[in-house]
């Protein structure tokens, strides 16, 4: 008998690969990110190209900067639930029924930060019981989840017969100040989302629950015969999903002064396109939150600048849908695959 | 003599009426590779499967360093300084060499936040150590880019970096190259050369003739050969045993009989 090797592998190769330079360590661990604000930087001089008189001003970036922290704190989270494998299609029922919390304890005349409080605490009970479900009960995410939104909002449907809450008094409280007035001209709360963005970044990069998020997503088995436990990280990163969509429905209820039972029901297809247009893969174990973030703000400008470019409302679906091809398009040729 | 290591003492394994493993005695000694060979159902995974705590022997003793031990389980045979790099390897391919190795065991700073700059070094030291000294690759190359052999390499990082006294091999070499395997020996007997032991379970008798210094031979359960290289010779004469094991006409062996 002589030497057998299967070799299924391909032996190492000589690959040549160059200096390795701070600038190109940079630019390859932000790939995804630096490919996604190409896209934005394209999308934008497009269209300060098709209507200069529109984006060469500051009021539109400002009225975006009005709406987009409340989709930062859902698509950021929402990364995180991604890359550790699973999907959340709950969060906007979660977001409506956090800010009704919210709603009540400021209509019943209680402080607003007790309000602020009692909506995130919700958020997080009501993340960490979707991904208990989920995990526990072993069930497909995008089912269970699908089904818990359906079931939330109907629950706050049923419970308020469908009628909102005016807080007309809001708008003279400390809270209203601190977190939805405006500084020097510019909306407060990109201030508090840009915060929370941070924040996020560093709880997946930096963090040890970022690396188990990225790990489990990556490989359940491996990460649990190394001793993570993969249940909790599975849960935890719902629970987290939960208390974005509580800070996102804190913000969205201080801008209108009202809450409605539908509140958060938009932001479904928007924050998941976000995750996706910023570069976040859909198989799990590497996401971007610097892309995500920059994810939303595309996906924010688009209906602002096709109208602002003169083209009519119903060109905004089939622009929104093109973005997001042109986007994954993008981040399959600009990415390697190991699975 | 060496120290040694870990000793099973008539070890035996039964599930239901079936012994998988039946009273076998087998050792390590520090700084010595043992080759572990046996066919398909020879008892070779349940063995290091009780040696790494994953199963309970049905009876038997387990000594460490002459040491009985008692409530053998998991966190024990970790504790005792045996790792277990399984034949999947356990890596996350889309992750660094780095996150890899610190996998599940991440070195935090003061604040709570991953020791970037302590673990890059680290996994370097490690990189160097295994004899990983391919200048394509830093710490933050991401396992997927790595080929068969070096991903065995980080697995052997992560076992050392546990300060293993032993380190247990399944089938380290399957589904490799000729240079891959090559790759792996030279991280073997770098790993040697270091002072700790190495159990090496594998199906082809060449690697395991080549890569260790003592040879354990189970069939149907029991041990039927320990010998030393020199003792057997060449790798010629173990398959001639390991044949006559398969095919025993004529030839009865007294281990080859099960019971």
């Amino acid at each position: 008998m002589t030497m057998q090797l299967q070799s299924t592998e391909t032996p190492a190769a000589p690959v040549k690969h160059p200096p390795d330079t701070a600038l190109r360590q940079f630019l390859d661990s932000n790939r995804a990110a630096l490919g996604t604000l190409a896209v934005f930087v394209v999308m934008i001089s497009g269209f300060a190209i098709a209507s200069p008189r529109v984006f060469l001003h500051w009021p539109i970036y400002s009225s975006v900067l009005v709406t987009l922290p409340v989709a930062l704190c859902l698509v950021v989270p929402l990364v995180f639930v991604v890359t550790v494998g699973e999907i959340d299609l709950s969060f906007p029922a979660t977001m409506g029924f956090s800010a009704w919390i919210f709603a009540l304890v400021v209509q019943a005349g209680y402080s607003p930060f007790l309000g602020i409080a009692a909506a995130l605490v919700t958020g997080t009970l009501l993340g960490l019981g979707v991904g208990a479900l989920v995990v526990v009960a072993d069930l497909s995410s995008l089912i269970a989840t699908l089904g818990l939104n359906y079931m939330l909002r109907g629950f706050i449907l049923i419970c308020t017969q469908g009628k909102s809450i005016a807080l007309s008094d809001l708008a003279d409280s400390p809270a209203y100040n601190l977190l939805s007035s405006q500084l020097w001209g510019i909306p407060v709360q990109i201030f508090w989302a840009i915060g929370f963005v941070v924040l996020a970044g560093v709880l997946f990069n930096r963090h040890p629950f970022g690396a188990r998020v990225k790990a489990v997503g990556d490989n359940p088995d491996s990460a649990g015969q190394m001793g993570i436990n993969v249940r909790h990280t599975r849960i935890a990163a719902f629970a987290f999903m939960g208390l974005g969509a509580g800070l996102s429905g804190i913000f969205t209820t201080m801008i209108n002064f009202t809450w409605w039972p539908t509140t958060g029901d938009g932001y479904l297809l928007p924050a998941i396109a976000s995750v996706f247009v910023g570069g976040t893969p859909t198989w799990g174990g590497v996401g971007t939150i610097t892309g995500g973030a920059i994810g939303a703000l595309i996906v924010s400008f688009i209906q602002s600048g096709i109208v602002a470019a003169g083209l009519s409302g119903f060109y905004v679906q089939f622009f929104n849908g093109l973005i997001i091809i042109l986007s994954l398009l993008g981040h399959r040729w600009n990415q390697k695959r190991y699975r | 003599m060496p120290e040694r290591l870990i000793e099973l003492k008539d070890i035996a394994k039964s599930y239901g009426r079936v012994f998988a493993v039946g009273g076998v005695n087998f050792h390590v000694d520090r700084g010595e590779v043992v080759g572990l060979i046996g066919d398909n159902g020879a008892g070779k995974s349940t063995l290091i499967k009780m040696l790494a705590g994953a199963i309970r022997p049905t009876s038997g003793d387990i000594l460490v360093r002459g040491q009985l031990e008692r409530n053998w389980d998991a966190s024990r045979s970790r504790a005792a300084g045996i790792e277990t790099v399984f034949q999947d390897r356990a890596l996350c391919v889309q992750q660094s060499i780095t996150r890899n190795i610190f996998m599940g065991r991440e070195l935090r700073n003061p604040l709570g936040l991953l020791d970037v700059a302590r673990e890059r070094l680290e996994a370097e030291r490690l990189m160097r150590e295994i004899g990983f000294t391919s200048k394509v690759f830093t710490p933050d190359s991401v396992v997927g880019q790595l080929s068969g052999g070096e991903r065995q390499g980080v697995a052997l990082a992560r076992a050392i970096y546990n300060k293993a006294d032993l380190i247990v091999m399944d089938e380290p070499t399957t589904a490799l190259s000729l240079t891959e395997t090559a790759k792996v020996f030279r991280f073997v007997r770098t790993v040697r050369e270091g002072g700790r032991s190495v159990l090496f379970i594998g199906h082809n008798i060449h690697h395991v003739f080549d890569i260790a210094e003592r040879f354990v031979v189970m069939d149907r359960g029991r041990v039927a050969l320990q010998a030393t290289k020199s003792e057997i010779g060449t790798a010629g004469r173990l398959i001639e045993f390991m044949e006559k094991l398969a095919h025993p006409s004529g030839v009865s062996t007294e281990a080859g009989a099960a019971p």
